[in-house]
């Protein structure tokens, strides 16, 4: 293809579903997000299923502290507000300010992600409570964690994107690079807020 | 022609600035149902109904962030929406049997 096929004069209004390769990224990665759905369905089944199971250890309501996962949550959904921001902008085809809010998403998922380390730390040297203490450990742990991986991935692509493609401006081949990363963010907050109502708030009550 | 072309992007970009405005509403609501559904348990409300009106709070949020912050009201969004609602059918068979199984 063509420079000017991918770097219109005007640019349209969506750019990331302007060439066949972006629209095809958008849907393969719905499909993706299908299947994590049903990965993230096993974890909480599992969880659910071995809440109970203690094993002497500590139980769900007397660990978790709610005020480190509300400001967690908070960080979490503001970052979600920032990447839609983003997207407004890369509508605009502003790509200054695209980069700006996709950079204080990142700076908020890094937020979330050192509170999280903090908490695991927090009950595996001050609690006793570790992926082997119990069955629920070992459950809270693979699902909690494994959402803590996707945010840390989610950060990584979006900071290599941002690099890759700074000097680059925007352009029809990169925009749906863009888009899908940040659904792909709003994916992670739609796991977190199934994982503080289900895992923290329902643990909390009993 | 120029001019034609400055209106349509004109007009897109006041599209746009309408999307915001209702995505900035979504997220108070958001917002408002995180605080709801935080000080209910911090305030020890009855557990009865505590945990049902939790799960709609959740449920709800998430539509807000798949409808308008993933854009799947738009219109072009028919065959992504067939994906995820697909994905959730499984899902939602995944829970059901490994609570059945637990305790049945």
């Amino acid at each position: 293809m063509s420079d000017h096929t991918l770097n219109p004069e005007k640019m349209p209004h969506n750019p990331e579903k302007a060439t066949l390769e972006g629209k095809n990224k958008f849907l393969a990665f719905w499909f993706f997000l299908g299947g994590e759905t049903v990965l993230f369905a096993s974890l909480f089944g599992t969880y659910l299923a071995l809440k109970g199971s203690t094993n002497g250890g500590p139980a769900a309501e007397e660990i978790f502290e709610l005020e480190l996962v509300f400001v967690m949550t908070m960080l979490l959904l503001t970052s979600s507000l920032t990447s839609v921001y983003a997207m407004y902008h890369m509508k605009n085809n502003n790509f200054g300010k695209m980069q700006l809010w996709l950079g204080v998403t990142v700076l908020l998922g890094i937020g979330f992600l050192s509170f999280e380390i903090y908490e695991f730390t927090n009950y595996i040297t001050n609690e006793d409570f570790t992926f082997r203490t119990s069955a629920f450990g070992s459950a809270f742990y693979t699902l909690v964690g494994f959402h803590g991986g996707h945010v840390t991935f989610g950060l990584l692509w979006i900071i290599t994107l941002m690099i890759r493609n700074a000097k680059r401006g925007l352009n029809l081949y990169n925009a749906p690079k863009f888009y899908i990363a940040s659904l792909y963010w709003h994916f992670i907050d739609v796991v977190w807020v199934f994982i503080f109502t289900v895992v923290y708030l329902m643990g909390k009550v009993g | 022609m120029v001019s034609n072309s400055n209106s349509s992007s004109e007009y897109n970009r006041k599209k746009n600035k309408e999307e915001m405005k209702q995505q900035l509403i979504t997220f108070t609501l958001m917002i408002v149902f995180t605080l709801i559904a935080f000080s209910m348990v911090i305030f020890e409300f009855d557990k009865l109904y505590v945990i049902p009106v939790l799960l709609i709070l959740a449920v709800v949020q998430v539509i807000f962030q798949l409808y308008y912050f993933m854009h799947m009201k738009n219109k072009d969004h028919e065959m992504p929406a067939f994906m995820f609602y697909g994905g959730l059918t499984v899902a939602t068979i995944t829970i059901l049997t490994l609570s059945v199984i637990t305790w049945w």
